[in-house]
């Protein structure tokens, strides 16, 4: 890449400059963050609510799920938010093969949650755990235990979705660092992928506990 | 004498079909965002129209009851989804905020471009939904029923997501642009009011936005898996529906009137020819009504069965915004005082603004009122209400900043004199039709009855002719705008002697905006101490 002394390639014509056009990005970032947190806050407010109208219910449910699985996939996305990061660090450092590397072991301990996450939807669908009108467990004393099932299906679900959506970014930052997009002086869509994928780590912190740990 | 616009400008350069749907020059998205957005407007006019010949006289007129449900639902959710959250900020807020602040584009060019394809696909799928049976549930989709309704909800509500997504993206890079992009020496305290009606706006878009997708998508799952959340037979709680529905709903009322709102205080600066009275008072406004705009939602729901507590804090927080909104109409009254005023068109729409408004803001208050509200809830009451703040006020508000902006987007002038016969026409006809409803509505006419008793006939027929007048005058103005474009004078860059940094540039701008990067050395309604020859001079050619 050109990095010319007033006009590097990667500098957008309607920026000043590229510390401009960085910190625009970030911004944005940050504030589409700000939209997921919301989104995902419609499901944290119907968690509070029905929690609190069926507490026995919720107690109940929630031991029919897997702690041990849950907890290994904690470690697991934080480990990868680890290795997110330390790329980021790499890059800034020029060092291009390790980045390459640690984006690739992001990626891997994704799919690794992905599986673990499999091997937990497909028991509970096999004991017809099931969200709404589709559940028919009977181990779970108490009215309405498919509200529990509904809404976890719907959070970890939807943040399954936003594993693969990330799981995608990253792939696509990985190849192009791989390509030698990226230096010192330019990485700021892996810095942005970084931090959405700390968001997706983040709300699994939320979920790990309300979901499987409250008591 | 030179008959043509200049030939450097963001509509030529470059030329074709394909340079226009891969631009990313906001320019021209605001003006492809502004075909959409008055193709919807066609569509739930007509649609309007429709529900209006049917209530001409009571009984049966047109439809069977059920027709008239899936029209009404049809007209709410077109004329809110598809024109009217779009209209200020994606069609003119995506033309004039680089040109107001003195940037060459938004943050985002591309992602600009996509939240306008974005916009497509949600009405591709909203009209799909149109025509694949319509929905009948009101444009509210309020559970248990738009659970149960057979009609096509789910294409419908996934339209409105998809929309939610592309004003989300919008309010992004307005907001990022704002913070990051304003010229040398624009400080926030220089930005034109627009600005900060914008930026404004777009906080309330990024915030709640998302909440309405998740609520969205829940009804889409109640009725594809029956997950329960809503629906009481299985435990769930239709009341909760609407608490989500209305976080973003409420706050989305003022998605339509704030950029609205700084459209006017463009208009009646520039045409009073002084200094606006009490910006920071003004500015502070647009972001307090925001604000508030998200602890109000409950006054929705007075009769709902939440509880009398809520309610009550409910009521007393939405009196809380009539106090920003009235420190607005105070301060553009003292604007216009002893002020210069042209009676051009884009003014006359501002002064209907600010009556019609008015009226709406009033009428507001009797609904926050607890115990009043729960006579006038769900009567056309309500209907007159909200008509007058979202078609009196922001319609107005978008039609006086088309006008405004018109030899700013186009290089052409339309006829004056058609302008104002339009607007006249507009006004008289918006009052005929929902004056009449105010009445109807506190003698307990029900609001989404396709037949009513023989006593409401009159006010009924009132409201249906005014409907008719209202169509003339937008009929008119349709036309004296397209024909501008062929027949319209050359306006010159500044036709009406504003003081704001989009008229420094040419008519229409050139791709990059300004041939120099500004330098802003002064406030945009700096009137009084720049009454200089110049300004009036050109004045004089715009203004006939």
């Amino acid at each position: 890449m050109s990095v010319a002394a007033d006009h590097p390639a990667f500098l957008q014509h309607h920026f000043a400059d590229p510390r401009q056009q960085h910190e625009s990005a970030k911004l944005g970032m940050w504030l589409f963050l700000v939209t997921e947190i919301l989104l995902f806050g419609g499901l944290f407010c119907a968690y509070a609510v029905y929690r609190a109208w069926y507490p026995e219910m919720f107690y109940n449910a929630h031991k029919a799920l897997d702690v041990l699985m849950g907890g290994i996939n904690t470690v697991v996305l934080i480990t990868s938010s680890v290795t997110m990061a330390l790329a980021i660090r790499s890059l800034q450092r020029d060092r291009r093969r390790p980045a390459v590397g640690l984006l690739l072991a992001t990626l891997l301990l994704a799919s690794v949650f992905l599986v673990i996450k499999y091997f937990e939807y497909s028991h509970k669908i096999h004991l017809g755990q099931l969200p709404g009108k589709y559940y028919h467990f009977t181990g779970v004393p108490g009215t309405n235990p498919h509200i529990f099932f509904s809404i976890y299906f719907m959070m970890t679900g939807l943040h399954g979705l936003h594993v693969l959506v990330g799981m995608g970014v990253i792939g696509w930052v990985m190849v192009r660092t791989a390509r030698g997009a990226y230096s010192h002086v330019y990485y700021t869509p892996v810095e942005l992928a970084g931090l959405y994928w700390h968001l997706v780590d983040m709300i699994w912190i939320f979920l790990f506990p309300l979901l499987y740990l409250i008591g | 004498m030179d008959n043509q616009p200049p030939v450097h400008s963001y509509l030529r350069e470059p030329s074709g079909l394909k340079s226009w749907l891969l631009t990313r020059d906001h320019k021209r998205i605001g003006v492809l965002y502004l075909i959409g957005i008055m193709t919807a407007f066609v569509i739930g006019g007509v649609l309007a129209l429709m529900i209006r010949l049917e209530l001409l006289r009571p009984g049966p007129t047109l439809f069977t009851p059920d027709t008239y449900n899936k029209i009404f639902t049809l007209h709410g959710a077109v004329m809110i989804f598809l024109f009217i959250i779009p209209s200020i900020p994606a069609a003119l807020g995506n033309f004039v905020l680089p040109l107001l602040i003195g940037a060459k584009d938004v943050a985002f060019p591309r992602l600009n471009l996509a939240s306008w394809y974005i916009y497509v696909v949600g009405t591709v799928v909203a009209l799909y939904s149109i025509f694949a049976g319509a929905v009948d549930t009101g444009w509210t989709f309020y559970t248990p029923y738009s659970t149960q309704s057979t009609t096509t909800v789910t294409a419908m509500t996934l339209g409105a997501f998809i929309l939610g997504f592309s004003s989300i993206l919008t309010g992004l890079n307005f907001i990022v642009t704002v913070h990051k992009l304003r010229a040398p020496g624009m400080t926030w305290f220089r930005m034109p009011l627009m600005v900060w009606a914008l930026y404004a706006t777009a906080v309330i878009q990024i915030l709640a936005t998302p909440v309405l997708g998740i609520t969205l998508v829940l009804l889409i799952l109640e009725r594809l898996f029956g997950i329960g959340i809503f629906d009481p037979a299985m435990g769930g709680d239709p009341v909760l529906y609407q608490h989500f529905f209305w976080f973003y709903s409420h706050p989305a009322v003022y998605i339509m009137i704030l950029p609205g709102m700084g459209i006017i205080s463009e208009l009646i600066s520039t045409f009073s020819r002084k200094t606006i009275f009490g910006y920071r008072f003004i500015a502070f406004s647009s972001v307090a009504i925001a604000l508030l705009g998200f602890l109000v939602w409950g006054h929705h729901m007075f009769v709902s069965g939440q509880s009398e507590l809520a309610s009550m804090v409910f009521s007393a927080l939405t009196f809380l915004v009539a106090i920003p909104s009235g420190i607005k109409i105070f301060n553009w009254l003292a604007t216009m005082y002893k002020g210069q005023i042209s009676f051009t068109t884009p003014m006359l729409y501002a002064l209907s603004f600010l009556c019609t408004f008015t009226v709406g803001g009033l009428t507001g208050i009797f609904l926050g009122t607890l115990s009043v509200d729960v006579h006038l809830h769900d009567t056309y009451f309500v209907v007159a209400h909200f008509h007058y703040v979202m078609v009196g006020g922001t319609v107005m508000a978008l039609l006086g900043g088309v006008h405004y902006w018109w030899p700013k987007m186009f290089g052409r002038m339309y006829s004056e004199f058609w302008g104002r016969i339009a607007a006249i026409i507009i006004f008289v006809g918006f009052n005929l039709t929902f004056f009449p409803q105010f009445v109807l509505g506190s003698q307990g006419m029900p609001r989404r009855y396709f037949d009513y008793i023989p006593e409401y006939h009159s006010l009924h027929a009132t409201s249906t002719v005014g409907s008719w007048v209202m169509t003339i005058g937008f009929l008119i103005m349709a036309a004296y705008l397209i024909r501008s474009f062929s027949h319209g004078a050359i306006p010159g860059d500044n036709p009406w002697g504003s003081l704001s940094l989009e008229w420094t540039t040419t008519s229409p701008p050139p791709t990059e905006n300004f041939a120099v990067t500004p330098q802003i050395t002064h406030g945009p309604y700096d009137y009084d101490q720049m009454t200089a020859a110049s300004t009036l001079a050109r004045h004089g050619t715009g203004a006939r």
